[in-house]
């Protein structure tokens, strides 16, 4: 297999989604699975070739840095899991 | 309504089905929810009937039918009922716009004011964005009436939609198959007449190929054409908004009004948004002459159903009839777009979704103690599994070491499949191919090898990794009564182009 559980398992931590020892079973196979197909790019010879990160061609897209009004405060607020008045609750950073 | 009333709204709409040629394609049972924007328009113009009628004939639909579909997450019945009143008051002061009172859904990744958004995640089951995706908030000033948000897999990781944490949608067509995906629920409400047209997102195929399954008409444009703000990014660079809708026609209306630059989306392309309605009425009649190319590439693909192949060379036959010139020619990196795109949207997906963490919307878990925990837990809980897998994949190919090997190299053959069609585009005008190799599947039968639907993406993916605008329109059926679509690719900024093309194969205009 391209990838093993522990790979998963040190992946999984590093993307902060907890896994099931049985998850992890499932996608080491499938992503190996995925990975292995991915070796199709290595008969490509792209020497020399610029990689295409974007389409448009745009570059430096400005617009005038001018201050709007925002109304959503409140609401935008009351989107929030866990409040105390005005504020965001979380939990501790450091133990 | 008396039924005075009725009797003439019935006459009236037999009128349009019959001059539209409609009446073999649609159930001709007298409902308003069968229009087409182009009929639903006039009629509104002329007042045979209301925006309220439209709408509730609308709702009717979505009752009726969609325990059994599942097309629909949050259904709007009231708020959109007070917009067709505000849209009736704007005909009825001569201010009606092209979409003034016609009910459409949007997918539900895509944000809408205050109207719960989940994308078809359950981290997002409590989210109710406060603003408008510019593309929503376009169609709403034009008076356009939302009628609901659409089931689609979860993000748009899929192409079945059966990645969706609230069930797969099911195909109108034959309710034990696929709608496709990932906007599998708005092609399935534009396709059961539950709305008169729908918008979904087009990463790597999500409006296509469900348009195709269920036999509708998908636009993925150019990609900078319409706006992505309010979207739930997905792979960025790959990212599109289209219309998904019952003829072309109705697609160059709602391109009209969605269309163009945006402050709140600098990857908007700045140029003039064409008069698309008059250009492919203009265009259609003058399909004589225009060089159709035929890659053969998209031809000789594992697992390609035969009727497909045979409705898209019928296809073919009937262009060359119109006049075309028919030129094969070839794609040669098309088997690797697959490899490319199936990196690039993990490696962009697995940035974009750490948004998704539980910290400031949507749904937190607070089991655990550590800050570490409620990540871990929130994310796990949220996102069903193949999220997971494409954010794991995109985590381990961006991690270092990998980078290089992974989207580095990706990114450096989508330069060649580029290439490819700046230079095919340089012999002919557009490109004609199955949009999918197969009708819609059983739900379940590819559930468990993921590469499986992957590799169905191939006819897709191509177009979006090169930013080109490709339509998908219903070509015909197979055997079973299962909708084929047919596939027109153009230049960039081509939307014109290909949905002309497009309106010349499709039984309906």
């Amino acid at each position: 297999m391209s990838i093993s559980i522990d790979e998963v398992r040190k992946i999984a931590q590093l993307a902060r989604i907890e896994l099931t020892p049985e998850e992890q079973t499932r996608h080491a196979a499938t992503i190996s699975a995925v990975l292995d197909y991915m070796k199709i790019l290595n008969e490509v010879d792209t020497t020399g070739v610029e990689p295409t990160f974007q389409v448009t061609g745009l570059t430096n897209v400005y617009r005038e840095d001018v201050v709007v009004e925002s109304k959503l405060g409140k609401k935008l607020i009351e989107q929030m899991p866990q409040v105390e008045g005005e504020e965001l609750v979380v939990p501790g950073v450091f133990d | 309504m008396t039924s005075l009333i009725k009797q003439r709204t019935n006459r009236n709409i037999s009128n349009y089905i019959r001059k539209s040629g409609l009446s073999g394609y649609l159930d001709t049972t007298m409902k308003l929810n069968i229009l087409t924007i182009t009929q639903a328009a006039e009629g509104l113009r002329k007042k045979e009937f209301t925006s309220v009628e439209l709408t509730e004939s609308c709702l009717r639909q979505i009752k009726k039918r969609n325990k059994d579909i599942n097309a629909f997450i949050t259904v709007c019945d009231v708020s959109a009922l007070d917009e067709a009143r505000k849209a009736d008051e704007m005909i009825a002061k001569g201010e009606g716009k092209p979409l003034t009172g016609i009910p459409f859904a949007v997918k539900d990744a895509i944000c809408t004011a205050n109207i719960r958004s989940t994308g078809s995640a359950k981290i997002l089951d409590n989210y109710t964005p406060p603003f408008d995706a510019t593309v929503v908030k376009k169609i709403r000033d034009e008076g356009g009436v939302l009628i609901g948000k659409t089931n689609c897999d979860a993000f748009g990781h899929g192409a079945s939609n059966e990645n969706s944490m609230y069930g797969p949608v099911k195909n109108p067509h034959d309710l034990t198959k696929v709608a496709g995906g990932s906007s599998g629920g708005s092609a399935a409400a534009v396709a059961d007449n539950m709305c008169i047209f729908s918008i979904g997102e087009d990463t790597g195929g999500s409006i296509r190929q469900p348009a195709s399954l269920c036999g509708i008409v998908g636009l993925r444009p150019t990609y900078g054409r319409n706006s992505r703000y309010g979207i739930m990014p997905m792979a960025s660079s790959l990212d599109t908004v289209g219309p998904m809708t019952k003829t072309v026609e109705d697609m160059a209306i709602v391109m009209e009004c969605i269309a163009g630059s945006d402050p709140l989306d600098a990857t908007t392309i700045m140029d003039a948004v064409p008069d698309y309605v008059n250009e492919v009425k203009g265009q259609r009649s003058k399909v004589k002459g225009l060089r159709i190319g035929v890659p053969k590439e998209y031809f000789t693909v594992d697992g390609m159903d035969p009727e497909v192949k045979a409705i898209t060379n019928e296809k073919i036959k009937r262009l060359k009839d119109l006049g075309c010139e028919i030129v094969d020619v070839s794609l040669p990196h098309t088997k690797y777009a697959i490899a490319v795109y199936y990196i690039v949207v993990p490696c962009e997906d697995s940035s974009n979704l750490a948004r998704m963490d539980g910290i400031r919307y949507g749904v937190r878990n607070t089991e655990g103690r550590t800050l570490y925990d409620m990540y871990a837990k929130s994310r796990a809980q949220g996102f069903p599994e193949e999220v997971k897998r494409r954010i794991l994949i995109g985590t381990y190919a961006l991690s270092a070491g990998y980078y290089d090997a992974y989207y580095k190299k990706a990114q450096q053959v989508r330069t060649l499949i580029r290439q490819d069609f700046d230079d095919v585009f340089q012999k002919v005008d557009v490109l004609i191919t199955p949009t999918s190799p197969f009708p819609a599947f059983g739900i379940g039968e590819k559930a468990n090898d993921p590469l499986a639907l992957y590799l169905g993406d191939i006819m897709v993916s191509p177009a979006a990794l090169a930013g080109i605008p490709a339509i998908s329109v219903p070509a015909g059926k197979t055997k079973a009564g299962l909708p084929v679509g047919v596939q027109i690719m153009g230049p960039r900024m081509a939307e014109g182009l290909v949905m002309s093309v497009g309106s010349r194969l499709s039984f309906v205009f």
